[in-house]
């Protein structure tokens, strides 16, 4: 169980006030998408997610506890770009994160630990679909095999919430739309949160649980930089409720559908865990 | 007529071309030089290629007489023990010094100006005190060249790391690295292609202050060869031992390069 708390939250460069008074309370499992022009503030509210930005006023806990001062592995994060490391195999991008975990001096696992962790990493490499470029290295790869990379070596550590800063902005329309279907269906497998930056509105309503709008409330002709954006609009996209039962009907449908032989993905995607062996 | 630009030699020009200019300029050394022997056949600033090869038959033939080495090797390998004894010392500095300075905010803070200035001290201005302070041996050359380069070097492998992408440092650290796991798997094995690539820039320089050293103060090297000779117009011995060192310089040039795209495949392989 996550759960976020945003609490009058404020940031400012000097006398720019970049954002003001952002108040969001997530609960467990929500897919938050931040949407507004280019500017308001959107980059700059994710990285005080992650740590990378330290708010002016106001605090962020999860589960209660404030936030590290710093990026943490509680919350994953994919960019645009340059998420994945370049002088690593696709594999070996997938088991750093466990092993930094397992190994504080060498930074690399031995043995049956590094066999398990192997295996690990393939199964959730299959699961994005890159197993065939295990060993391959990021330069080789399409630009939606780099971002679904990023999102794999961000879920092997099975973080609380992953941070996605316009995962998709560089990515052609076909390969797109691939990726809303591999995002959302890895929303569901794992228990986690996802708060996603995107300026793309239909991908919003497509993705989110919920979606808040960030830009300037009030505008000063003489001082632009006075006022600071804050929510303006707040959409549940699909409440609560509506969304845990539909969990709970898809969560019968496999056995009906493996009756019927169809294979086909429901529009929204089955909340019963495909376990990846994340465990 | 398309324009000049868009005209590219094709692979046999290429290595003809390539290999022109170098033909054309010992063409007209050897008819300069035939040209200069006719007139006077002691002429010693332009010797034939005969007497080249008698000069280092002779270098060849001589041997020193407290190691009984032959005085070509020697002196070679007196300057390649310098040289690759201070390349190391840089290499080594210059990536230390380079990615703690370029990577903690706090030592660049300290260090970034004073290694800016010091970068650009001339080091042979200091070749006196160096002398004055470690002596006329081995180690006052050692630290000329390591003075000559290894700021370079650090200032190099330092901006290399300042310009990684600040996403994959936040990266790591949602993946749970450590500064020292930072440092060691994400920082150093993406600069050490620069580091080869800094080297292989820094090796000019560092015969320049090698043969400069040797010239200055020395029992022996291809620098101090150089400078002895002089004093008899030994031109025959001048021109090999130049030859000879460019050689060496190319071979050790070559070899970086090749090590490098040996070594990290990931930087060179592009998009297919
Ligand atoms: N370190 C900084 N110092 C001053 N201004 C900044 C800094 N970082 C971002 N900004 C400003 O904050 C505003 C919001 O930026 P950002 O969060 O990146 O917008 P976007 O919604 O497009 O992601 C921009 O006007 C930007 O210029
Ligand atoms: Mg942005």
């Amino acid at each position: 169980m996550t759960h976020i708390l945003i609490d009058d939250v404020w940031k400012e460069y000097g006398d720019i006030t970049i954002l003001e008074r952002i108040n969001i309370e997530l609960p467990d499992h929500e897919f938050l998408v931040i949407v507004g022009p280019s500017g308001a503030g959107k980059t700059t509210l994710l990285r005080m997610l992650l740590s990378q930005e330290i708010p002016t006023r106001g605090r962020i806990l999860i589960d209660g506890e404030p936030i590290a001062a710093e990026p943490m592995k509680d919350r994953g994060v994919v960019f645009q770009r340059y998420s994945v490391f370049p002088h690593k195999t696709v594999l070996g991008n997938v088991m750093l994160g466990p092993e930094w975990q397992g190994s504080a001096f060498l930074g690399r696992l031995f043995g049956a630990k590094r066999r398990a962790l192997k295996a690990r990493a393939m199964a959730l490499l299959e699961r994005v679909g890159l197993a065939e470029s295990a060993n391959k290295y990021p330069h080789q790869l399409s630009g939606g095999m780099q971002q679904r990379l990023a999102i794999a070596q961000a879920l092997i550590m099975q973080p609380k919430v992953l941070l996605l800063d316009e995962p998709f902005g560089a990515l052609d329309p076909g390969t797109r739309k691939a990726m809303h279907v591999l995002v959302r269906e890895l929303w569901e497998e794992n228990a986690m949160t996802i708060v996603m930056v995107t300026h793309d509105l239909s991908e919003a309503f497509l993705l989110g649980t919920r979606v808040i709008a960030v830009d300037k409330y009030r505008n000063d002709p003489q001082a632009q930089h006075r006022f600071g954006a804050t929510i303006t609009k707040d959409f549940d996209v699909r409440p609560r409720i509506v969304r845990d039962s539909w969990r709970q009907e898809t969560g019968r449908k496999p056995a009906v559908e493996a009756e019927a032989g169809t294979g086909e993905t429901p529009a929204m995607p089955s909340g019963a865990s495909l376990s990846l062996g994340l465990a | 007529m398309k324009r000049i630009v868009n005209y590219a030699p094709g692979k046999g020009a290429t290595i003809i071309l390539g290999a022109l200019p170098l033909i054309l300029i010992a063409a007209v050394y050897l008819a300069s030089s035939q040209a200069r022997l006719a007139i006077n056949p002691n002429d010693k600033l332009m010797p034939s290629p005969a007497s080249f090869i008698a000069a280092m038959g002779r270098m060849a033939g001589q041997t020193d007489p407290l190691s009984g080495e032959t005085l070509f090797w020697l002196d070679t390998w007196l300057s390649l023990a310098r040289l690759f004894t201070s390349l190391g010392i840089s290499l080594v500095l210059g990536l230390v010094g380079g990615v703690l300075v370029g990577f903690i905010p706090y030592l660049r803070s300290s260090f970034g100006p004073a290694l800016a200035v010091l970068s650009l001290i001339p080091p042979l201005a200091i070749l006196p005190i160096l002398f004055i302070v470690f002596g006329l041996g081995e180690f006052s050359k050692i630290v000329l060249i390591v003075f000559g380069i290894a700021p370079f070097i650090m200032r190099d492998i330092a901006i290399r790391v300042s310009e990684l992408p600040r996403e994959q440092i936040i990266k790591a650290q949602t993946l749970g690295a450590s500064t020292w796991q930072m440092i060691v798997h994400v920082v150093l094995p993406q600069v050490l292609p620069r580091l080869i690539d800094a080297l292989r820039l820094s090796l000019g320089a560092a015969w320049l202050f090698l043969i400069a050293a040797e010239a200055i103060a020395s029992q022996g090297g291809l620098g101090y060869r150089i400078f002895l000779v002089r004093r008899y117009l030994a031109m025959d011995v001048i021109l090999p031992y130049v030859a000879w060192i460019t050689l060496l310089a190319f071979i050790m040039d070559y070899a970086l390069r090749r090590l490098s795209i040996a070594a990290f495949p990931w930087n060179n392989v592009r998009e297919n």
